[in-house]
């Protein structure tokens, strides 16, 4: 198995830049999720590491090796495309043993390989059949199966739950990650999907318009996200962003929003202008003795927690509190927010650091 | 795949059965007919009234792949008896046979190059559409514009063009100048209808195979090609109907060596103007290579005709 490292790597098709210049790591065993908007360059990363795409100027290092300009069937990848791609006329053993077909492997070999895959998938009694009978996530696990039978030194996924229905997602995201935590391969899986990303991944790069936002373990991004996109981008619902005008010195230890004092970490990249102060749902608490007010407008009932969204003088904040806790549409209430959790943003986007996030943050 | 909303009525059935079956009739009269005189005398042939039923005779058939030449009744008598049918045939006309007639060099002729400018045109037509499919080709629309419109004048607009280079070129009365020529005219057909067919195949079963460990060339050869069967089998049907039943061209650029089958039949008729079994006989003979490649490959002909009005 293998370190994935990518460095620099732009692409270009014509005047359009897909990828501007990403730089991220993919340790050895990680499961690793790419993750952003349609549009956002991720695929065309993937496609990049794959050898589909042959980028423009930048290093793509599998196993020490770079590759950047070798064509995918010498990178020794497998990749696990969204429709599946199984060779229709074939049945499903051929799609399988495709690959090990091409190496001269004995026959006798592929056959033994083949078998030990189905079984691992639990497709045995399907090898014989043709792949246009076969239900999605049948088609799913050929697919599984024709990556993992030649044991490539990583895999590369391209959003393979995209084309099921939700129902049958949750089970082969939980059956994914446990083929991942057996086999212990390299895994480089790209999804729109920020819930899925948060729930499989080791690590996750988040991009945005050909630019790599931010990349760290799922909590670390969740909580300390660098810039306000990665803010907005993930958790449901997402961070509350209030824009307000005020300096934040170096060392300061609260801000102003709307003449009310919040205390937040201590700052450590000072800076003034129009800033933005986030903060998670689940960190905003009703508290009438809190100086920062607001008019409930709305309550979304969630089962064990509820959605409560305020008027404030800066905007809309959401809460997530828990059920049972009675409100009032039209009830005027303090917000007091969770000062170890709050994050500042310049006016450039940009997580202002502080004690709480520069660990984070700091690395990149 | 269905293609109503509500399933027909058993009477709406019987009258689309009963249209379909009138229809047949009509469009294989004449072929029936054709293949009747074929089995007719001289005489019955250009009876009036028309005979419907008749004696059925052989002679078309051993009068097309003959040559005869006609005998003093004396000279007839001193012959040995005859040994065959067909000698006994051509001896009530006062005849005798003096060798084979050029009538199956014709078909070879025919089956050379139809079946040459075919396999041609589609190889050429699938490698060209493969990369107007796949590959970023400079000036591409206009390209395949420009291929189109080679088809926007009828190619006998060209025929005194084509008749002067073939002369200087040597390519008059050769079988390479005729499949080189019905190459030409089925290519852009060829590669429009091809582009149609591979464009509809994901190229993500190509980049399957690449990531699998194959070529670019054994993807193309492995994964593109037998899924694009249907339509290079439906392009190539096209193709050879064209070439098999060209006339104008073969009638301008080729007389002897070269010759099909289409210029050669009406000069069976004969100086006396009466063979008419026999020019039906070679008609008859010369649509049952057609008629067998296309009932081979029907399946894909009708998924050919509809292309891309149905999605799978």
């Amino acid at each position: 198995m293998a370190q994935i490292i990518i460095k620099n790597l732009r692409k270009e098709f014509g005047a359009f830049t897909a990828v501007q210049s990403s730089s991220f790591t993919v340790e050895d065993g990680e499961f690793f999720m790419l993750l952003g908007p349609s549009g956002c360059g991720k695929t065309t990363t993937l496609r990049m590491i794959a050898g589909l795409e042959l980028p423009t100027s930048g290093e793509i290092y599998i196993d020490g090796a770079e590759v950047s300009q070798k064509p995918a069937s010498q990178r020794d990848i497998a990749f696990v495309f969204q429709m599946f791609a199984l060779y229709p006329h074939m049945n499903v053993r051929k799609n399988i043993s495709y690959p090990l077909v091409s190496q001269g492997m004995p026959r006798a070999q592929v056959r033994a390989k083949v078998s030990e895959v189905a079984e691992i998938l639990g497709i045995t009694a399907l090898l014989d059949k043709p792949v246009s009978g076969l239900s999605g996530g049948d088609r799913q696990r050929v697919a599984l199966g024709r990556a993992i039978v030649r044991d490539p030194s990583c895999f590369l996924m391209d959003e393979p739950l995209g084309a099921l229905d939700a129902e049958f997602r949750e089970h082969m995201a939980l059956e994914l990650r446990a083929l991942h935590d057996r086999m212990g391969a390299t895994t480089v899986y790209v999804t729109h999907d920020q819930l899925e990303a948060m729930q499989m991944g080791d690590k996750i790069v988040v991009m945005n318009h050909g630019i790599v936002e931010q990349f760290g373990k799922p909590q670390d991004i969740y909580d300390w996200p660098a810039t306000t996109f990665v803010a907005k981008f993930i958790g449901s619902p997402a961070m509350n962003l209030l824009e307000f005008n005020d300096v934040a010195g170096n060392g300061a230890t609260s801000v102003r929003l709307n003449d009310a004092a919040i205390d937040v970490p201590e700052i450590l990249s000072g800076t003034n202008g129009k800033l933005t102060f986030g903060v998670r749902p689940e960190h905003v608490h009703l508290d009438d003795a809190a100086p920062y007010r607001g008019r409930i407008i709305a309550s979304e009932y969630l089962g064990t927690t509820q959605i409560i969204t305020f008027d404030t003088p800066l905007g809309a904040v959401k809460a997530r509190i828990k059920a049972d806790v009675a409100v009032r549409i039209g009830e005027v209430t303090g917000l007091r927010f969770d000062s170890r959790s709050i994050s500042l943003f310049a006016p450039n986007g940009h997580a202002l650091l502080s004690k709480a996030n520069q660990k984070v943050l700091s690395h990149g | 795949m269905s293609f109503s909303i509500t399933e027909p009525s058993n009477r709406q059935k019987w009258i689309a059965g009963v249209l379909v079956i009138a229809y047949a009739l009509i469009t294989l009269m004449p072929l029936a007919w054709i293949i009747a005189t074929g089995f007719k005398t001289p005489a019955d042939a250009i009876a009036y009234p028309p005979k419907v039923i008749f004696e059925p005779s052989v002679e078309g058939y051993v009068n097309l792949f003959t040559s005869r030449s006609r005998v003093t009744p004396e000279d007839l008598a001193a012959l040995p008896p005859p040994e065959t049918f067909y000698d006994e045939i051509v001896r009530q006309y006062d005849m005798v046979i003096t060798g084979p007639s050029k009538y199956g060099e014709r078909f070879l002729n025919s089956i050379i190059i139809g079946f040459g400018s075919t396999f041609l045109s589609v190889f050429l037509g699938t490698i060209a559409a493969y990369a107007f499919s796949r590959f970023k080709v400079p000036l591409k629309d206009d390209l395949l514009f420009f291929i189109l419109s080679t088809r926007m004048m009828p190619p006998i607009a060209v025929a005194i063009p084509i008749f002067l280079m073939y002369r200087q070129l040597g390519l008059s009365d050769t079988h390479l100048g005729m499949i080189l020529l019905y190459t030409a005219v089925n290519l852009s057909l060829s590669v429009w209808l091809l582009k149609g067919f591979i464009d509809e195949i994901p190229i993500e079963y190509e980049e399957a195979a690449l990531i699998d460990g194959y070529t670019r060339f054994q993807a193309f050869y492995k994964v593109v090609l037998p899924q694009a069967a249907t339509g290079i089998a439906s392009t190539a049907i096209f193709c050879l109907i064209f070439a098999w039943n060209e006339y104008a061209f073969a009638v301008l650029l080729t007389s002897g060596t070269a010759q099909t089958a289409p210029p050669f039949i009406p000069t069976i008729i004969g100086a006396g103007g009466k063979d008419w079994p026999a020019v039906a006989a070679g008609a008859t003979l010369f649509l049952v290579p057609i008629m067998v490649f296309t009932i081979l490959l029907r399946k894909h002909l009708l998924r050919g005709i509809t292309f891309g009005a149905v999605r799978k």
